[in-house]
C-alpha cells in the first residue's frame, strides 16, 4: 500500500524525499533537556518548538518542555531582540529555571539576530544563567544542533580553577537515557569518577511519582558543566556529535580527550572499557568480563541464523556506525548504511568498517534519504532493516523484518529505558536481531518445517 | 512558581466570571505554549489530499516533523504520506532558493506525475526573497499540472492563519471548476478522516439519502475536489479550520453551509437533522429520524452499562478548536461526567461563551494554555481524565490522570455512533485500567 517508490534510481540534486534527518534546533533542545533545571528556549517562530517538543514526547513518551520567542511579523523585520528580552524575563518569572539555554532557528539566523549582544544586554537575575548556541536549520542536521548546544553551554560556563576535580568527562553523544545509565554503570564498575554531559537520565526516563516535575531531578548540573575544565580528561563518544565539544575543551582548557565511537557491540565497547582502564589503572572487573562473555556466547549460539544475512542500517551517524560494527561482528552483511546527516566522515568510517571485516558490495552514504535507501533495496533486497520508525513503510512495502533503534522511535514503548550501549546493550540488540530473523523464518516456513527446537 | 503570567491572566477565566475570556491573540514570548504555527495550520488542512505532493520549501525540519503523522486515512492514493522538501542549505540561503525549488519540482515531475502539487514556503523563504509564486506559475505552465504556492511562514500569525491560507489554496484549486450544474449532494468541510471518521459521516449521509461530493480535505483527491463546486450545501465539521472556506464558497459559489458536529449522541443527531433540513428534503429528515433512533438504541446500552464507572467523575479538555470542546462537554454530560477545565489552542470568543453556558460556574476556561497552567488546574480541579493531544498526554500521565487522545493520534474513530462506542471504551480503558493502582 505504501509502495510508491519506483525501482529505477534517478539522480536528484534538489528534491529531498523521506528525510533521514531533521533540523539543528531539535538537537539543541534535546541537549538542553539533559541539564538540571534548564529551560530550553527556541529563538524563532512558535511552530518550531511545538514540533520539537512533539517529536521528543513521541519518542521518549515523556513531557519535553521548552519555551519560544514566538516571533511575529514585526520581529522578523526588526529583529528578535525584544522577543528574547521579554521571553527571558517571563521564563525566569514564571518557570524559575536555574538556566535558560537559547538556540537559534533558521529564521533568527537568516535575519541576523546577534545573540551574543542580546544576551550580554539582558538583565539576568542573581544566580541565574542564560547561554546560547547558533543552530541554523539549513546547515548540518539535528546532530550538529546537539553538538552546538554542548559547546554553547561549555563556552559560557566552563572554567579552570587549576585544581583537578579528579573526574573524567564523558560525552555520550545523542543517546537514550538507557544508554547513559549503561555508561554510568560501566564507569562505576571501572571505578572512574565521571561528569556525564549531557545527562538525560532522570529527565527523559523520569519515574512515575504522581507528581509532574517541571524540572525532574536529573541532568548535568551547572557546577558540573563549569568544572569540565578541571577534568582529567574527556572520553568523547561518537565523533559527529562529540568531537567538536571535546576539541573545545582541549583548546580552551587543555583537557585531553580520547575520541571513540559510541560503545555499541563488542569491539566498540571494548575500546570504551580500555579507555576507562587507562584512567583508573585498575583491572576490568569480573562483572564486565562476564557481560562481555555473555554477549559473545549469545552471538556464537545464534551465529548460524545470522551469518551472511544482508541488513540495511539507517539513522544518525554515530549510532549507525556502532550498529554497523555490531552487525559485522555478528556476521551480518551491512549492504546499505546511510545517514541523512551531511557529513562525509561518516562514509569514510563506514567504508573502513567494511574493509576491516572484508565485506564487499556494500554501500555507505551520508546526506542520503529513505527514498534512496528504498530504491536500493528494491534493486537488491536485504533480509533485515535496522533503524528508526521511519523505516516501517519500507519494511512493510518490501516485507522485511525490522528492528527499531536510534532516534526517533515513535511507534513503540520502552525503548528509551533500554540500552544499546555496552555489552548489555549488545545483548539486547543481538537478541532483537536474532529474534527478528528467526520470527521471519517461522512465519515463512512450510508447516512441516516449523520447528519447536531451533 | 506563579502558574500564570501577568500577560496571560486575561486568557484564563472561571466560567462564572462575566467579563469574557481574551483569545485569538499571539502567544506571549517565553511561554511554554502548546501551540503550533502558520505552516502547521496550512499543512494539516491540505495534507489529507491523498494524491497531492506536498513540497516543503525551506530547511528540512518542517518536512521531517510533518511526515505522515496525522492519521488521515485514504481509500486510494498514498502519495501524501511521503515527505518532499527542498532541504535548503547555507548556499541557498545566500544565493536564494528559487532555483532549487524549480529543480525540485522538475525532479518530482520526472519521478511521478502528480495532478496537484502544493509548495509551502516556510519561515525564511520570504526573508531570502524567493518568488515562490513565480516559480509555481512557471512550473504549472511547464508541466501542465496545478502547482499551488502556500506562503506560510511560521511567524506570520497563529495556526488559524495557516488554516486560512490552506482554504485559499483550496479555493485556488476548485474555482476553475465552479459555475457548472449543481447536483444534489454536499461537501464535508473541516474533517480530515482521522481514524476513518469521514467515512462514518459519509455512510450516515448515504443512509439518509444525501450523497457526499467530497471531503475537504479528508480522503479527498484532486479529482474529488473538482466536484466540490457542484454541491448544494457545505457541512462544516471543524469550524476552526474550515469556516472561512465555507464563507468563501458561499459568497463565490453560492453554496450555503451548516455547522455540524458528529461527536456525541446529541450533536450527531442534531447535525444529521440540520443537514436534512438544509438540503430541504423531508425524506432525508424522516430517514434521519429513523436512523438516529435506531443507532441510539444500539449504542445506549453500552453507554448505560459503562455509565456507573464514569458518573460523578471529572473531565478536563484541552483541544485545538472551540467547536470540538463544546461537543466534548456535551458528550461527557451524556456520560454523567462533569467538565471542570476546558481549554483550546485557538478557540473563538463566541465559542468560549457557549462553553461558559454549558459549564458549572467554577469550571476553568483556558485559552492557549501551557503545561504549568494545565498542571495547576488539573490538580486544583481534581480531574480524573484529560482529553487532549500529544503534548498533553505525558503531562496527564505524570499526574496520575487518565488520558484520551482526541487529536490526530487517535487510532479509533470518535465520530458518530461508532465513535460513541469507541469514546466510551477508550475512556474506560484509560480511566479504569489497573495500572493506576500501582501509583
Amino acid at each position: 500500500m505504501l509502495d510508491l517508490t519506483p525501482k529505477e534510481v534517478m539522480a536528484r540534486t534538489a528534491l529531498r524525499i523521506n528525510p533521514c534527518k531533521t533540523c539543528q534546533p531539535v538537537g539543541a533542545l534535546f541537549c538542553a533537556l539533559g541539564v538540571r533545571k534548564c529551560m530550553p528556549h527556541s529563538h524563532g517562530s512558535q511552530g518550531c518548538v511545538s514540533y520539537h517538543r512533539t517529536v521528543l514526547s513521541r519518542h521518549f513518551k515523556e513531557p519535553a518542555i521548552a519555551a519560544s520567542s514566538s516571533f511575529t511579523e514585526g520581529a522578523s523585520v526588526f529583529g528578535g531582540r525584544s522577543n528574547l528580552t521579554t521571553a527571558v524575563k517571563n521564563i525566569f518569572d514564571m518557570y524559575n529555571p536555574d538556566i535558560i539555554a537559547v538556540h537559534t532557528t533558521c529564521l533568527s539566523e537568516t535575519i541576523g539576530d546577534d545573540l551574543n549582544s542580546y544576551i550580554a544586554d539582558l538583565k539576568i537575575p542573581e544566580g541565574k544563567k542564560v547561554v546560547h548556541c547558533n543552530t541554523p536549520s539549513y546547515a548540518g542536521s539535528h546532530i550538529m544542533g546537539f553538538s552546538n548546544m554542548m559547546t554553547g553551554f561549555m563556552s559560557y560556563l566552563t572554567k579552570k580553577t587549576g585544581a583537578s576535580n579528579g573526574k573524567t568527562a564523558i560525552f555520550p553523544g545523542w543517546a537514550n537515557p538507557g544508554d547513559i545509565r549503561q555508561l554510568k554503570k560501566i564507569c562505576s564498575l571501572m571505578n572512574v569518577p565521571i561528569i556525564m554531559f549531557p545527562d538525560h537520565t532522570g529527565v527523559m526516563d523520569a519515574p512515575m511519582t504522581g507528581k509532574y516535575e517541571f524540572y525532574p531531578e536529573g541532568g548535568t548540573t551547572i557546577p558540573e558543566i563549569a568544572s569540565l575544565g578541571d577534568c582529567k580528561g574527556v572520553v568523547a563518544l561518537g565523533e559527529i556529535a562529540s568531537l567538536a565539544p571535546a576539541e573545545m575543551m582541549k583548546k580552551k582548557w587543555e583537557v585531553p580527550f580520547v575520541m571513540l565511537p559510541q560503545p555499541i557491540g563488542v569491539s566498540f565497547t571494548d575500546q570504551f572499557v580500555m579507555a576507562l582502564r587507562l584512567v583508573s589503572k585498575t583491572e576490568v572487573p569480573w562483572e564486565l568480563e562476564e557481560q562481555r562473555g555473555q554477549l559473545v556466547d549469545l552471538m556464537i549460539d545464534a551465529h548460524q541464523w545470522v551469518y551472511g544475512k544482508k541488513v540495511a542500517i539507517f539513522g544518525d551517524p554515530d549510532t549507525v556506525e556502532g550498529l554497523t560494527s555490531l552487525a559485522l561482528e555478528m556476521g551480518l552483511v551491512p549492504k546499505y548504511v546511510i545517514t541523512g546527516t551531511p557529513k562525509e566522515e561518516f562514509t569514510k568510517k563506514i567504508n573502513r568498517l567494511f574493509s576491516k571485516y572484508s565485506v564487499t558490495d556494500c554501500k555507505a552514504k551520508a546526506n542520503s534519504d529513505l527514498f534512496e535507501l528504498h530504491q536500493w533495496i528494491k534493486n537488491e533486497p536485504v533480509d533485515l532493516l535496522i533503524g528508526t520508525t521511519y523505516g516501517k513503510q519500507i519494511a512493510k512495502a518490501e516485507d522485511i523484518p525490522f528492528v527499531r533503534a536510534g532516534f526517533p522511535v515513535l511507534d513503540r514503548y520502552g525503548g528509551p529505558l533500554m540500552p544499546i550501549f555496552g555489552y548489555e546493550g549488545g545483548i539486547r540488540m543481538a537478541e532483537k536481531i536474532i529474534g527478528a530473523l528467526m520470527d521471519r523464518e517461522d512465519r515463512d516456513c512450510a508447516d512441516e518445517d516449523l520447528e519447536i527446537v531451533m | 512558581m506563579d502558574a500564570i503570567l501577568e500577560d496571560r491572566k486575561s486568557q484564563v477565566k472561571r466560567s462564572g466570571e462575566g467579563s469574557g475570556i481574551c483569545c485569538e491573540r499571539e502567544s506571549v514570548s517565553g511561554a511554554v505554549s502548546q501551540r503550533a504555527c502558520v505552516y502547521c495550520g496550512a499543512r494539516v488542512v491540505l495534507n489529507p489530499i491523498t494524491d497531492a505532493c506536498h513540497i516543503v520549501h525551506g530547511p528540512i525540519g518542517c518536512a521531517s516533523y510533518t511526515w505522515d503523522i496525522r492519521g488521515s486515512l485514504s481509500s486510494g492514493d498514498e502519495t501524501y504520506r511521503n515527505s518532499y522538501s527542498t532541504d535548503l542549505r547555507e548556499k541557498d540561503i545566500v544565493f536564494g532558493g528559487a532555483i532549487k525549488l524549480e529543480k525540485a519540482i522538475d525532479e518530482l515531475m520526472e519521478l511521478k506525475s502528480p495532478r496537484l502539487v502544493f509548495v509551502y514556503a516556510t519561515c525564511i523563504v520570504g526573508v531570502i526573497g524567493d518568488d515562490v509564486e513565480a516559480v509555481c506559475r512557471q512550473a504549472q505552465r511547464k508541466w501542465g499540472v496545478r502547482v499551488i504556492p502556500v506562503k506560510a511562514p511560521g511567524f506570520s500569525g497563529t495556526k488559524t492563519q495557516g488554516y486560512k491560507l490552506a482554504c485559499d489554496a483550496i479555493m485556488d484549486y476548485i474555482t476553475p471548476f465552479a459555475g457548472g450544474k449543481k447536483e444534489f449532494g454536499v461537501n464535508i468541510l473541516g474533517d480530515y478522516n482521522l481514524a476513518g471518521e469521514l467515512w462514518i459521516m459519509k455512510e450516515y449521509l448515504k443512509e439518509i439519502g444525501v450523497p457526499v461530493m467530497t471531503g475537504i480535505t479528508g480522503d479527498s483527491s484532486s479529482q474529488s475536489l473538482e466536484l466540490a463546486p457542484r454541491a448544494i450545501l457545505n457541512v462544516v465539521q471543524c469550524a476552526g479550520s474550515a469556516a472561512y472556506l465555507a464563507e468563501r464558497m458561499e459568497q463565490e459559489m453560492g453554496i450555503p453551509y451548516v455547522k455540524a458536529s458528529f461527536f456525541g449522541i446529541a450533536d450527531t443527531t442534531a447535525s444529521l437533522y440540520r443537514i436534512a433540513d438544509a438540503v430541504k428534503s423531508s425524506q432525508a429528515r424522516a430517514k434521519a429520524e429513523v436512523f438516529c433512533k435506531a443507532q441510539k438504541a444500539k449504542v445506549l446500552p453500552l453507554v448505560e452499562k459503562r455509565k456507573p464507572r464514569f458518573e460523578g467523575k471529572r473531565a478536563a479538555i484541552f483541544v485545538g478548536g472551540g467547536f470540538k470542546a463544546i461537543s466534548l462537554i456535551r458528550q461527557f454530560d451524556e456520560l454523567g461526567m462533569k467538565c471542570v477545565l476546558v481549554g483550546t489552542q485557538t478557540g473563538k470568543k463566541d465559542e468560549y461563551e457557549i462553553m461558559s453556558s454549558l459549564l458549572d460556574e467554577d469550571a476553568v476556561l483556558l485559552d492557549d494554555a501551557n503545561p504549568a497552567e494545565l498542571e495547576r488546574f488539573l490538580v486544583e480541579k481534581g480531574a480524573d481524565v484529560l482529553v487532549g493531544g500529544v503534548k498533553e498526554r505525558p503531562l496527564a500521565y505524570k499526574l496520575g490522570v487518565a488520558f484520551m487522545d482526541h487529536n490526530h493520534e487517535r487510532k479509533h474513530a470518535l465520530a458518530g455512533f461508532e465513535g460513541i462506542r469507541n469514546f466510551v471504551e477508550e475512556l474506560n480503558l484509560s480511566m479504569n485500567s489497573p495500572v493506576w493502582k500501582h501509583l
